[in-house]
């Protein structure tokens, strides 16, 4: 019962920062369940070439004109289409690890044209961290660039080197942990879909990628022992009028723009037409940043089918990397052992 | 013989569907509970109790393979989910078993925390859960955050091999009926080394039997590794406790070192 409560009042404490959005309305043609809520159930994708943080140039502009729009995904399918031939064979290639064939954003930014995921602050931006976390993210990163200064590193996707005595080492991403993408839900490198089944008492969302189950229950239960920690977090659902309202806590260790294990997330889902859900998320972490920050995203409807993303079952590339690390480590001893060779 | 016995039957279910008043589905239970669109409703979080998981047929308790966790490791004694009793191999399969028995504490996928197939993923010794939607079913499993989307009479073009299936759904009166077909031949049926080929096609029927116990069946075909299509069958309960949750099994953290154990640099390894 206290616990119950404690959810209610977290839950009404992250209010106030939801408040100051126009409040979305469900359209008249979408389609309802049994119990009158908006039905949310479908493919639905994400897909995007929406900044996530609002880029310099777009400085004090919320939303593009229809013209800019126009204008901006053209000028990103030419940038897109671009074949690297300048960076060939450089390790900035290797680091990108793709080409435009498998990254799939889409083409397209939300239809509602806002210039960045983050609107609030309205800036754009995602809010500095807070120092003790700076302080705690400096520290991380010193100590893997400290284990660098040996051989057995590998580049991360992101360019940097990062250590590989074992998968632990590794970002969450390649050990088919996290791909940033299901809470909050937000367009990664590639398939960006997601299956929605409501129930009257829950509602279940399939990541695809990698096959990660977000479980919400809609009956007032409370979240879990704080001492339990989830890779989704643990998340609990009610109806706020036509708009579905998502409670989640009990984060894993998993940084989302450097929030920590604190992160509590209140994400809102309103189907505003037939093809199009409004999908926002407010982070509250009090550790990690100097203030809440909310972001919003467009769903629109995807074909489907969703596939099985098997990531850890064909992990081929941390048989790779971890390999290549032990030859480096290999080829140093025995240029240790002779210098000259 | 066969022809004749459906067109009897047939005929019995007509003369009990004049009979019964409209609305009165076969095998009507007042107990199941059901959806807004009349179905059974199997929504809810379930799990069988038997030890299928450490071997389909019957089996003995015997030793585990880690001495130190004594009591904790061993295997505990069950008696077959199979119909019939045995498995019926074609004999290089049954070589084949006995093979993957003997290396049964290296080999079995589940040991990697690799997704774990069907009908596997039912019976292994962790719940999962039923959310259903009128077109679509999803299954989500704890172990390994398996899921399986069910869609409901529609048949599309399977998209490729996969862990978990293809599954397409059907209500036969009370019972959900889904044909799983698409199988990889990684996975194993159980910790004694059951396992199937890539041809493998599964048919399960999940039929409610009032609110808490679903009758599970599975029927097994696979002509590369048996003579012949063969059943399990085995209750499922619901999880009546308070508060019952499905909680996330992300086991991958806890198989990493098995599976790539060889590749990584060890303390105390020079560097």
């Amino acid at each position: 019962m206290t616990l119950r409560l404690a959810g209610i009042l977290t839950l009404c404490a992250a209010l106030p920062a939801l408040a100051q959005f126009k409040p979305l309305v469900a359209g008249k043609d979408v389609p309802r369940t049994a119990d009158g809520h908006p039905d949310l159930s479908g493919i639905w994708t994400n897909a995007t070439i929406t900044p996530f943080e609002r880029p310099a140039e777009l400085t004090g502009k919320e939303f593009f004109t229809p013209e800019e729009a126009a204008q901006y995904e053209k000028t990103h399918k030419l940038f897109n289409a671009d074949d690297r031939e300048k960076i060939k064979g450089t390790n900035a290639d290797v680091a990108l690890a793709y080409n435009a064939v498998f990254w799939d954003p889409g083409t397209r930014l939300f239809k509602t044209r806002r210039t960045s995921v983050v609107i609030d602050p309205p800036d754009g931006k995602v809010p500095a961290l807070t120092l003790e976390r700076q302080k705690q993210l400096a520290a991380i990163a010193a100590e893997r660039k400290k284990r660098c200064e040996q051989p057995g590193c590998e580049l991360e996707n992101g360019g940097q080197p990062g250590p590989a005595d074992g998968p632990q080492d590794r970002p969450l991403m390649e050990r088919c942990l996290s791909f940033a993408n299901a809470a909050p839900m937000i367009a990664t490198a590639y398939n960006n879909n997601y299956e929605i089944v409501q129930t009257p008492n829950f509602v279940g969302i399939d990541v695809e990628m990698p096959h990660q189950m977000r479980r919400i229950p809609v009956d007032g239960t409370p979240h879990v022992a704080s001492s339990v920690r989830e890779w989704v977090g643990d998340s609990r659902g009610r109806w706020d009028g036509d708009t579905f309202v998502i409670d989640t806590t009990n984060f894993e260790d998993v940084p989302f723009h450097g929030s920590d294990t604190n992160l509590h997330l209140i994400e809102r889902l309103t189907r505003i037409d037939a093809d199009t859900l409004i999908y926002r998320f407010t982070v509250d972490d009090p550790t990690a940043f100097t203030k809440q920050w909310t972001g919003e995203v467009t769903f629109v409807k995807a074909p489907g089918p969703l596939y099985e993303y098997a990531c850890h079952e064909g992990n081929q590339g941390m048989f790779g990397i971890l390999s290549s690390a032990r030859f480096d480590e290999k080829q140093a001893a025995q240029h240790l052992a002779s210098p000259g060779k | 013989m066969r022809v004749w016995t459906s067109w009897r039957l047939a005929a019995a279910s007509l003369a009990i569907a004049v009979l019964l008043p409209p609305g009165y589905a076969q095998t009507t239970d007042a107990k199941v509970p059901r959806t807004a669109d009349g179905k059974p409703d199997l929504n809810g979080i379930w799990q069988a109790m038997n030890t299928a998981n450490w071997d389909l047929q019957a089996h003995g308790s015997a030793p585990g393979p880690v001495t130190s966790l004594g009591a904790i490791g061993a295997i505990p004694p069950g008696q077959s989910v199979v119909e019939g009793g045995a498995i019926p191999y074609l004999p290089a399969a049954a070589a084949q078993q006995k093979k993957n028995n003997e290396h049964r504490w290296t080999d079995d996928p589940e040991i990697k925390c690799y997704l774990p197939g069907v009908p596997r993923a039912t019976y292994q010794p962790y719940p999962f859960q039923i959310i259903q939607g009128s077109n679509t079913i999803l299954l989500t499993y704890a172990f390994a955050g398996a899921v399986r989307t069910v869609r409901i009479g529609k048949v599309e073009a399977v998209p490729n091999d996969s862990w978990m299936g293809w599954s397409i759904g059907h209500w036969d009166g009370d019972t959900l009926v889904i044909d799983v077909t698409s199988f990889n031949d990684q996975t194993w049926f159980d910790r004694a080394g059951d396992f199937h080929s890539d041809a493998l096609h599964v048919v399960e029927r999940y039929t409610p039997d009032g609110r808490n116990i679903i009758n599970y069946e599975a029927t097994i075909e696979d002509p590369k590794v048996f003579s012949r299509p063969w059943k399990i069958s085995m209750p499922l309960y619901r999880h009546v406790e308070k508060g019952a949750h499905l909680m996330e099994f992300q086991c991958i953290p806890y198989a990493e070192d098995v599976v790539y154990g060889h590749l990584e640099h060890r303390k105390g390894d020079s560097k």
